[in-house]
C-alpha cells in the first residue's frame, strides 16, 4: 500500500488541442499555423472583431465525443456552449466560449500505473472550448515591460479534461498525463509533438489544506517538476506554522518554480451564461456510431500483444505506450511476412525493436515519428528494419553488424551521409542494405576469409598463442578479437573460436 | 426629394446614378439633422459611376442607401456611436452589406445612433444627438435615429437600422417613416456589432411599405456564418397586395394602457378601424405578461451587452490610453471610451449575471421571456396579426428624458415584447399629434412578414399619412 | 440594492474605472432601475423553462473545411486597427 505521507491530493485540468482538425473550432481558419508568422492565421471571428459570429466545427464535436467514449464517460444528451466572462490580454472577446452545465462528456475513468499498482483516476468531465491567443513576454512574465499577443492559436479547438483529485504524487500525475496523451494519439485527434498541444493546470493540496492552482504547465515533465516544487513549498509553509492559501500560481518553466499570481484581483466571477450566438447540441445520438469506429485503445492492445505475440508485459507496455511504436512493431511483423513468406518471430522482433531500437532512439532524444513517419526519405523505414531483421534471421549478418547499421542510420545527418537509405526504384530494401553492407565491408564473413584471418592472427600474435598454450584460457579471447577486427566484425565470433581451437591444436 | 425606389430607378435610367447620388449628398451637406457619422462621398460616387458604366444590374442598382453605424463596412469607419471605436475600420463586410453591394446599391454613409444601440433617442451618441426632421428640438427616436431621420428628411431613400428592443420601429414612428423588425433569424447578424444577440435583427427603413419590402428582399436570407440564421427563401415584394379581407386582427388591450398618449391611442384605433372597413376582422386578445416584458427585456439585453462589450479593451482596435499594468489599462481605456448609459448598462448587466444575483435577475428574466413568448403563441392561434401603438407617445424633446434612464426605458414598453418573442413587426405612419408623426405597430407570427407587410401596404394604399413630409428642414 | 462595495465590485469585474463622482452619480440611477426590475418577483415562474433561444433550433454546424479567402485576414489586415503593435504582434501592457 502507498502511504501518501503528506496527504497529497492532485487533480489535473488538461487542455488538449484538437490539432488534427483542419480548422479552428468556431471559424474556418487553418490550424497549421505553427511555422507561420504571428497573427497570420486569423479572421474576424478568432480575432474577436466586432460583429463576427461563431459557428461550431462539426468534427470538433465528433472528436470530443470520441475522446469522451475512450475515457469511459457518459455523453450528455443536451449540451450547449456558455460564455465564461473574464478579462485577459490573450482573450480577444473578453470571454471564452466554453461549456458549463452539461459538458459534452462526464463521469469517466482511466486506469494508470500508480505508486502501488493499478490506480483508477476518475474523469470529472471533458468539455469543448476555444483556445485563447499566445502571450509572449520579454524575459519573464513578472518582469516584462509589455506583452506581445499572437492570435494564431486563438480559436483552436480545446478539449478540457478534468480529473477528480485522485492523484497522490507528482509521479502519478505524470503517468496520468502520459496515459492521456497515449489515448488521445490512438484516437487520432491529437498530435502531442506540436507546440502548445497540451497544457495543464494542476490543483494540489497537502494534508487536507487549501489547494493551489498552478497554471501554465506545458509538458509532462513540467507538471512533475511544478508539483514537486509545490509540495515542498506547501510543506514549508505548514512547517513554519503558516496556512496554505487558496490561490492561483504561475509555473515558471525556466526556473522550475511557481509564482503567486495574486494581484489586487478579487475572486473570479465568470458570470457564465449560454452563448446566444450558438444553438444547443443534441448529439448523444451520434455516440453509438462513433463508438463503433473507436480504435483499439492502449490497454487492449497491450493485452493482445502479450497474448498474441508472447512478448513480456514490460515489452508490451513499452511498445503500446506510444502509438507509433506499437504500429511500427506490428507493421514490421506484417511486412516481413509479406516479403519473406514466413512469420518473423515476434519475440525476436520485440527484442530488436523495443529493447534495442527504442533505447537507441531515447538515448539520442529522437522519436520514431521523427525518424519514420514525417520525413519519408529519412532514416529507418519499416522495410529497412525488415531487411536488417531478415538478414539477421538468415544469418547473413551478425548482431554486431546489425547494431552498426542501425546506429549509422540513426546518426546519419539529414540529407547528407552515404548512410542515408535512398532507395532506388526496383531496388529491394534487402538489396539496398546488402549493397551498403558490401560497400562498408560489413557483410558476414565466412569460409576462407575467416580461415585466413585466423591464420594471420595466430602468426601476428605469438605472445597470445604462447599464453594460451601455457594454459591461459583468456588469451584465446584476444585472438578472437583480432580475427573479428580483421573481418570488420563480419565473422561469427562463435565460429571463429572453433576455428582457432582447431588451428591451435 | 423623398422619391421612392421606382421613381429613382426611372431617374437613374434617364440620367445617372452619379447625378442622383450627388443630389443626396448636396442635401446631406446642408442638413441640420446630424443623421450621419461618416459620409462616404468619394467611394459612393465612384461606385455610382461604376454602376452607370454597367447595365444598372440588380434590384437596387444605383440607389443610395444609408447604413446604421453598427453594421460593419469594409474600409469605412464603423463607430457604433462610441468613442471607444475611434478609428476602427473593419477589414470585412457584414452579410447585409455584401447583399446590398450585390444588388447594386450605393452606400452613402454611416448613420448616427445611440452608443452601441443603447437608447431610444440617439442622444447617447458620442457624435452628438441626431434631430427629428419634424421638429429639430425633438429626438428622432432611437437607437437607429440617424437612419430614420435621414429617410424622413429626404437625405436618403432607404436605410438600414438594427432593432434590439424597438430601435428600428421607435425612430420610424417618431420620424413618420416605415420600419421593419424581421423575425429573429431571417436577416444574418454577421457583421452587426452585437448589443444583445438573442434579441436583435437588422431591419429596413423607407418612406413606404413597397420600398421597405424591396430592401428587405435584398438583405433577408440564409447565411452560414450566423448560426441563428434560418433557411427560408421568400420574395416579400411579390406578397404585397391591397387586400385584407378576412385578415384577423388582434388588439391586445395591454398595449393601450396607462402612459399611452390620448392622440396616439386615437390614431392607432382609427388605423385599426380603417383596416376593419377594408374587410379585416377584429378580435380582442389577452397578453397578460406584457407588463413584465420591459424588465425582462432590459435584464436580458444588459446581461448580454455586458459580455458583448467586454472585447473593447484597446488592444486590437479602437481607443487606447497610456499603458500601465493590463488591469489598469483595460479599465482606463473602457472608462474613457464608453459613455454613461453604456457604462450603466454594463454595470447592471454584470450585476444581473453575477454570483448570487444570476437566478434572481438573469434566469428569472428568461423564464418570464418564456411566458411572453407563450402570450404571443396563444394570441396567434386566434388572429393573424396584432396591432398596437409603436410608441406610447410622439417624439419627446431633446434632453427631456436623458437624465432619467428609467423613464427612457419606459418608452420601449410596446416594442420590447416583440423582440423577446422573436416575431416580426412593422411600424407605419398612422396619424399626427401636434404636427408630430404617430406610428402603428403591426405584429406577425414567426416568419410571417408577408402578412404584416400586406396589412401595412393595404393601410398605406388607403391612407395618406405616409405621403406627408416635414416642412422647414 | 447596489451599495458602494457592490458597485466597485461590478466595476472591477467589467474593467471600468469609476471616479468617486461617477459612483455618486450612478448609484441612485442603477438602484431605481433595479427597483423597477423587482416587479418580476411578483410572477411565479416555478417550472417555467428559461427561453435561452427564441427559435427551437439545435445542431447547427460548419464542416471542418478551411475557408480561405472568405474568412482569413492577412497579418497586415489583422493588425491594421491596432493602436500598438510590434514585429507582427499586438502589443499589450505589462502583465504585473
Ligand atoms: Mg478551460
Ligand atoms: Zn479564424
Amino acid at each position: 500500500m502507498y502511504e501518501n505521507p503528506d496527504g497529497v491530493m492532485i487533480g489535473l485540468e488538461v487542455h488538449v488541442q484538437l490539432n488534427k482538425l483542419k480548422t479552428k473550432i468556431f471559424c474556418g481558419c487553418a490550424t497549421d499555423y505553427h511555422k507561420d508568422p504571428p497573427n497570420s492565421h486569423v479572421c474576424p471571428v478568432c480575432l474577436g472583431l466586432p460583429g463576427s459570429l461563431p459557428v461550431i466545427n462539426k468534427k470538433a464535436v465528433e472528436a470530443a465525443i470520441k475522446v469522451g467514449l475512450a475515457l469511459n464517460c457518459r455523453i450528455e444528451e443536451y449540451t450547449q456552449f456558455y460564455r465564461k466572462n473574464y478579462y485577459y490580454p490573450d482573450l480577444p472577446k473578453g470571454f471564452q466560449i466554453s461549456q458549463y452545465d452539461f459538458p459534452i462528456a462526464s463521469k469517466g475513468q482511466i486506469i494508470i500505473e500508480g505508486e502501488d499498482g493499478e490506480l483508477i483516476v476518475r474523469i470529472t468531465r471533458a468539455h469543448l472550448e476555444e483556445d485563447p491567443g499566445r502571450l509572449v513576454h520579454e524575459g519573464t512574465i513578472d518582469r516584462s515591460k509589455y506583452t506581445l499577443i499572437d492570435y494564431n492559436r486563438s480559436g483552436m479547438a480545446l478539449l478540457e479534461i478534468v480529473s477528480d483529485p485522485d492523484l497522490r504524487s507528482p509521479k502519478e500525475a505524470r503517468r496520468y498525463l502520459d496515459k492521456l496523451r497515449n489515448i488521445l494519439e490512438y484516437l487520432d485527434v491529437f498530435d502531442g509533438d506540436l507546440e502548445g498541444a497540451l497544457r495543464v493546470d494542476a490543483n494540489i493540496s497537502i494534508m487536507g489544506g487549501q489547494r493551489a492552482e498552478i497554471k501554465n504547465i506545458s509538458s509532462h515533465k513540467g507538471a512533475e517538476r511544478a508539483l514537486l516544487f509545490e509540495i515542498v513549498r506547501q510543506k514549508n509553509v505548514v512547517r513554519r506554522g503558516g496556512v496554505v492559501v487558496q490561490e492561483t500560481r504561475h509555473f515558471d518553466e525556466a526556473r522550475e518554480i511557481t509564482l503567486s499570481m495574486r494581484t489586487k484581483e478579487e475572486a473570479h466571477d465568470y458570470r457564465y451564461f449560454p452563448e446566444p450566438d450558438l444553438m444547443p447540441l443534441k448529439v448523444s445520438g451520434w455516440a453509438p456510431e462513433i463508438k463503433e469506429t473507436l480504435p483499439e485503445l492502449p490497454d487492449a492492445r497491450r493485452m493482445r500483444f502479450i497474448k498474441q505475440y508472447g512478448i513480456t508485459d514490460d515489452q508490451a507496455k513499452s511498445l503500446t505506450g506510444e502509438l507509433v511504436w506499437a504500429d511500427y512493431y506490428e507493421q514490421v511483423l506484417k511486412i516481413y511476412e509479406n516479403e519473406y513468406g514466413e512469420k518473423l518471430d515476434p519475440k525476436f522482433a520485440a527484442a530488436w525493436i523495443n529493447d534495442y531500437l527504442k533505447g537507441e532512439m531515447n538515448y539520442r532524444g529522437s522519436t520514431l515519428t521523427y525518424a519514420v513517419g514525417k520525413v519519408s526519405h529519412h532514416l529507418i523505414w519499416h522495410e529497412y528494419t525488415v531487411a536488417i531483421l531478415g538478414l539477421l534471421k538468415h544469418e547473413k549478418i551478425t548482431d554486431d553488424n546489425a547494431v552498426i547499421i542501425f546506429r549509422n542510420l540513426l546518426d546519419s545527418p539529414r540529407g547528407g551521409s552515404d548512410w542515408r537509405p535512398v532507395k532506388k526504384a526496383a531496388d529491394s530494401a534487402e538489396n539496398y542494405v546488402m549493397r551498403i553492407l558490401e560497400e562498408k565491408g560489413l557483410l558476414k564473413v565466412e569460409g576462407d576469409i575467416v580461415e585466413t584471418a585466423a591464420f594471420e592472427a595466430i602468426n601476428e600474435n605469438p605472445q597470445a598463442v604462447a599464453d594460451y598454450k601455457a594454459g591461459k584460457e583468456k588469451a584465446l579471447n584476444s585472438l578472437v578479437g583480432a580475427v573479428m577486427k580483421k573481418t570488420k566484425g563480419g565473422a561469427d565470433a562463435r565460429k571463429v573460436r572453433e576455428i582457432l581451437l582447431v588451428k591451435l591444436g | 426629394m423623398w422619391a421612392g425606389i421606382n421613381e429613382l430607378m426611372e431617374r437613374i435610367h434617364a440620367s445617372s446614378s452619379e447625378e442622383v447620388v450627388s443630389e443626396y449628398f448636396e442635401r446631406i451637406e446642408s442638413s441640420k439633422l446630424n443623421a450621419f457619422i461618416t459620409l462616404s462621398k468619394e467611394s459612393a460616387l465612384l461606385r455610382a459611376r461604376e454602376i452607370d458604366s454597367k447595365a444598372h444590374d440588380g434590384s437596387l442598382a444605383g440607389i443610395p442607401v444609408a447604413i446604421k453605424d453598427n453594421i460593419s463596412t469594409k474600409g469605412t469607419l464603423t463607430t457604433c456611436g462610441s468613442r471607444i471605436l475611434t478609428g476602427y475600420v473593419p477589414p470585412y463586410d457584414a452579410h447585409v452589406i455584401e447583399k446590398l453591394k450585390g444588388a447594386g446599391a450605393v452606400i452613402i454613409g454611416k448613420t448616427n445612433m445611440d452608443e452601441f444601440a443603447m437608447g431610444t433617442s440617439t442622444e447617447t451618441s458620442f457624435f452628438g444627438a441626431a434631430r427629428n426632421p419634424w421638429d429639430l428640438e425633438r429626438v428622432p427616436g432611437g437607437s437607429s435615429g440617424g437612419s430614420a431621420a435621414a429617410v424622413a428628411g429626404g437625405e436618403v431613400p432607404i436605410a438600414l437600422g438594427s432593432d434590439t428592443g424597438g430601435s428600428v420601429r421607435c425612430p420610424a414612428s417618431f420620424c413618420g417613416v416605415v420600419g421593419l423588425k424581421p423575425t429573429y433569424g431571417v436577416v444574418s447578424r454577421y457583421g452587426l456589432v452585437s448589443y444583445a444577440n438573442s434579441l436583435e435583427q437588422i431591419g429596413p427603413f423607407a418612406t413606404n411599405v413597397r420600398d421597405v419590402a424591396a430592401l428587405f428582399d435584398v438583405i433577408a436570407g440564409y447565411d452560414a456564418r450566423d448560426s441563428t440564421s434560418v433557411q427560408r427563401e421568400m420574395n416579400y415584394s411579390s406578397e404585397l397586395r391591397n387586400e385584407v379581407s378576412g385578415l384577423r386582427i388582434g388588439i391586445p388591450e395591454e398595449y393601450f394602457g396607462e402612459g399611452t398618449d390620448e392622440n396616439v391611442e386615437k390614431a392607432v384605433r382609427n388605423g385599426i378601424h380603417t383596416l376593419e372597413d377594408l374587410g379585416a376582422d377584429l378580435a380582442e386578445v389577452k397578453m397578460p405578461h406584457t407588463k413584465y416584458a420591459l424588465s425582462a427585456y432590459y435584464i436580458i439585453a444588459m446581461s448580454e451587452a455586458s459580455s458583448n462589450l467586454a472585447r473593447f479593451d484597446g488592444m486590437r482596435y479602437g481607443l487606447r490610453t497610456d499603458d500601465s499594468d493590463w488591469h489598469t489599462t483595460f479599465s482606463q481605456v473602457r472608462a474613457a471610451g464608453f459613455g454613461d448609459e453604456v457604462k450603466r448598462r454594463i454595470l447592471l448587466g454584470t450585476y444581473a449575471l453575477s454570483a448570487g444575483y444570476h437566478d434572481k435577475y438573469y434566469l428569472k428574466a428568461l423564464r418570464v421571456r418564456t411566458l411572453i413568448k407563450q402570450d404571443f403563441e396563444r394570441a396567434f392561434r386566434d388572429v393573424d396579426v396584432l396591432i398596437t401603438p409603436t410608441m406610447p407617445y410622439p417624439a419627446f424633446r431633446l434632453g427631456e428624458k436623458i437624465d432619467d434612464p428609467l423613464s427612457l426605458y419606459l418608452a420601449d414598453v410596446d416594442t420590447v415584447p416583440i423582440n423577446l418573442a422573436g416575431v416580426p413587426s412593422i411600424s407605419v405612419p398612422c396619424g399626427f399629434s401636434q404636427g408630430l408623426p404617430i406610428g402603428m405597430q403591426i405584429i406577425g407570427r414567426h416568419f410571417d412578414e408577408a402578412a404584416i407587410l400586406r396589412a401595412a401596404y393595404t393601410f398605406e394604399e388607403n391612407t395618406d399619412f405616409h405621403t406627408r413630409r416635414p416642412g422647414g428642414i | 440594492m447596489i451599495g458602494k462595495k457592490d458597485l466597485e465590485h461590478m466595476a472591477w469585474l467589467s474593467r471600468l474605472e469609476l471616479s468617486g463622482e461617477d459612483k455618486e452619480r450612478y448609484t441612485p440611477k442603477l438602484n431605481s432601475v433595479l427597483d423597477y426590475f423587482s416587479e418580476l418577483d411578483e410572477i411565479d415562474t416555478d417550472g417555467i423553462e428559461p427561453a435561452y433561444h427564441v427559435l427551437p433550433v439545435s445542431n447547427v454546424f460548419r464542416e471542418d473545411e478551411v475557408s480561405v479567402p472568405t474568412c482569413s485576414l492577412s497579418q497586415e489586415e489583422a493588425l491594421s486597427n491596432s493602436p500598438k503593435k510590434q514585429d507582427g504582434f499586438f502589443k499589450a501592457p505589462r502583465m504585473m
